[in-house]
């Protein structure tokens, strides 16, 4: 892919490496409106992958089709070699049961815009309550596991609080942590900071950089944030009504967009050629 | 204040029981309270039984009502809702009478107190099925997500997330169905169930007095609504705590 | 015993029909009672002065506490001797329970009136209205709006609760299909057609409330 005939669209290293996650021909529509237009994507294991565009351009529905929070209108998902939201019954696809999802959705983890942590819980049951329940860990394991993720988010202190009782940042910090636990091999970022204080923003960020440097965990970063996009993709993605109208390595989108559209949106961020917003 | 200390029962009984309604003039007020207070703990106990056992299969019934209108399979909601719609929408006393005139004529005996508590169940069942209902929905969609997102199965979900959430805002309500239960209560005296109610009316035929009897019994079932309103609000605080 | 036709066309519908008159004349008038007096109490609860607010709040809390059939017997049979008067079964009934639906709506009229936002007592009182014509004319047209749905459920609750009449001695549905199985001693007849004349009459009346709820809501926007 790295020969000079085809542009790299990515700045990852993917010689001889599979996908551990493909769309193909991946439509959504809710009622008349169709968010997703026969996409084809690939991601591959270890990279970071940026996804930008405005808002209902299908970019949100592209993670929530591959966490089963939604079910595609047509085409198919893999993970890691398997079919996501269909099974082989005798050599034909037939659409996947709850089981079916329950084994392959293991392999992916989701941070939410609204954090969604869950209330009654104090924050160390967050983070112990999946690992306990659905991978069957011991309870004491898993709070070791959690007391670690705890760390790498700065939020050991709170192990023992309620989530009402954090700040925005912290309670989205809490959220990664709980879904690290799990080892997901692909993490999920929908929006992870719009739902927060422009001073709390910083933290989020810092948090996923940081983890986006030690891992070698796939990650889909969809997110406003060009100049964190920038810093921590392998790629941009830039989706509008539906498809994916560009993609490369940040330094090609930010500084070299090819489509009008592109021009267009970047222009709104008030992005500069380095891709840090002024 | 000895009044009909001296006459023996069975003579008391037979001398009242020829003039219902009159108030007996030996019987002087005040002796009221010390005559018909062992009849009223008597029914006193049937009635706190009927709420226990009427109120907990209730809260059962809330539950699987409740689910039930909530499920994936779309002829499970539909009975579930058929049933629940047809008992919120007859009335208790014509449940009751139903199930005690008109079933055993269809062949089908329940003994009186069986009656009363099915009645009951069925009833307030139906009712606490809609606060189950409106309660899980009320859960934000973002807990199931999260709870999808980590793996959960369908039942790991409403068991450690959407349930003990639910149950808090479930709480008050369930609290108010308590207390009309704890009234409808009342009506199986129209079944011969001797509950208070029932043994108030019958002092009522053998010595009168109403004034005193009824009032006597409008305040134990006062006592027993406070003390259900108290049960209910120290639950509340109970699974609020250590929450914000 | 089997399902008589003859005898549930000839003789239950008709007689039940009779009497369905009585039944939603004693709905609707206590709930027109319930109506009033629950306004009344919802004013009184709202008073600044302890010595109305506290006995009211006091009265509802003690009401919504008993039993509506043991409210019935007090006033039925107590009313004579404390005041020397005698009720028909139909005033007790409209009475009592008018009463106790009386306590549940000023619960209602409560949060009518808190939704009221503050912002219009304080136009009203800018605008120099008396007390009177403050609550006529700005604050309760706002607040029995929103509560319209709502009374019109607690309506559907005390038709359910009217059977209730028939202890104290009224010819109402379920008194009338008493009297006919302990003359015929065919119960199963008369007690399942007045099950499904208040299935359809409170089910249809429900049907209305929705209708309405959601005509307010289009309104509203």
């Amino acid at each position: 892919m790295t020969d000079t005939q085809e542009k790299r669209f990515t700045a990852y290293d993917i010689d001889g490496k599979e996908p551990i996650v493909k769309y193909r021909k991946i439509s959504k529509s809710f009622g008349d409106n169709e968010v997703l237009k026969e996409i084809d994507f690939d991601l591959y294991p270890g990279e970071r992958v940026a996804i930008i565009g405005p808002s209902g351009s299908g970019k949100t529905t592209m993670a929530r089709l591959l966490m089963t929070l939604e079910t595609p209108t047509a085409g198919t998902i893999e993970v890691d070699g398997r079919h996501l939201w269909h099974k082989e019954v005798n050599g034909k696809l037939v659409p996947a049961d709850e089981k079916h999802l329950h084994e392959v959705r293991g392999d992916i983890g989701m941070v939410f815009q609204h954090f969604n942590l869950f209330p009654h819980m104090t924050i160390m049951r967050n983070l112990t309550e999946a690992p306990v329940k659905v991978l069957g860990l011991p309870k004491k394991e898993a709070e070791e596991r959690a007391k670690e993720m705890l760390e790498k988010v700065g939020m050991s202190e709170k192990a023992k609080d309620y989530p009402a009782s954090l700040s925005g940042g912290q309670q989205q910090r809490v959220a990664i942590a709980r879904a690290l636990v799990m080892r997901p091999k692909v993490m999920l970022f929908d929006e992870p900071t719009s739902a927060l204080d422009p001073e709390t923003v910083g933290e989020v960020l810092n948090v996923i950089k940081d983890i986006a440097k030690q891992g070698d965990m796939s990650m889909m970063l969809i997110t406003h944030e060009m100049s964190f996009a920038r810093e921590v993709a392998d790629r941009v993605c830039f989706f509008d009504e539906g498809k994916i109208q560009e993609q490369g390595p940040p330094s090609e989108i930010f500084t070299n967009p090819e489509t009008e559209r592109l021009r267009e949106f970047l222009k709104g961020f008030n992005v500069n050629g380095n891709g840090e917003s002024q | 204040m000895t009044g009909g200390e001296g006459i023996p029962p069975a003579l008391w009984n037979k001398a009242t029981s020829d003039f219902p309604c009159t108030e007996r003039k030996d019987v002087i007020p005040i002796d009221v309270y010390s005559r018909v207070l062992p009849l009223l703990l008597d029914g006193f106990v049937v009635t706190i039984q009927l709420v226990i056992f009427a109120g907990f299969l209730s809260f059962v019934m809330s539950f699987v009502g409740g689910l039930a209108r909530l499920s994936r399979f779309a002829p499970v909601r539909w009975v579930a809702g058929f049933i629940i719609e047809f008992f919120r929408g007859t009335s208790l006393l014509v449940q009751l009478f139903w199930l005690y005139y008109a079933l055993p004529l269809l062949g089908v005996t329940l003994p009186t107190g069986l009656v009363g508590i099915v009645a009951l169940m069925l009833n307030y069942g139906s009712y606490g099925s809609e606060i189950v209902r409106s309660s899980i929905l009320a859960i934000p969609k973002g807990q199931t997500e999260a709870a999808i997102a980590l793996n959960m199965t369908p039942f790991q979900r409403m068991k450690s997330i959407i349930l003990p959430q639910a149950f808090r805002i479930m709480l008050p309500s369930f609290g108010n169905l308590m207390i009309e239960l704890m009234k409808g209560t009342a009506l199986v005296a129209l079944i011969t169930i001797p509950d208070m109610t029932y043994y108030i009316k019958e002092a009522r035929n053998t010595i009168g007095h109403d004034t005193q009897l009824f009032s006597m019994l409008l305040v134990a079932y006062f006592i027993i609504g406070i003390a259900l309103t108290m049960l209910f609000r120290w639950l509340e605080r109970k699974f609020s705590a250590g929450r914000v | 015993m089997v399902w008589k036709w003859d005898f549930t066309f000839n003789e239950v519908i008709p007689r039940l029909l009779e009497v369905i008159e009585v039944t939603i004349n004693a709905t609707l008038g206590a709930f027109a009672f319930a109506v009033m007096v629950g306004l009344v109490l919802a004013l009184l609860r709202r008073s600044d002065r302890k010595w109305i607010s506290w006995p009211t709040y006091g009265f509802i809390e003690f009401i919504r506490l008993t039993p509506p059939l043991v409210q019935l017997f007090f006033i039925f049979f107590v009313f004579p001797h404390l005041f020397g008067l005698t009720l028909s079964p139909m005033v007790a009934g409209i009475l009592g329970l008018g009463i106790h639906y009386s306590t549940y709506l000023s619960e209602v009229y409560r949060a009518g009136i808190e939704s009221v936002p503050k912002g219009q007592w304080e136009a009203a009182t800018a605008l120099n209205f008396s007390p009177l014509q403050k609550w006529k004319s700005v604050i309760l047209p706002q607040a029995i709006r929103p509560i319209l749905p709502v009374m019109g459920n607690y309506l559907i609750v005390l038709f359910k609760e009217t059977p209730l009449l028939s202890a104290i001695g009224l010819m109402e549905l379920v008194g009338m299909a008493k009297g006919i199985g302990a003359e015929t001693f065919r119960y199963t007849e008369p007690f399942t057609i007045v099950g499904i004349l208040f299935l359809i009459l409170s089910y249809s009346a429900s049907l209305l409330v929705k209708r309405m709820e959601l005509k307010l809501d289009l309104n509203r926007r």
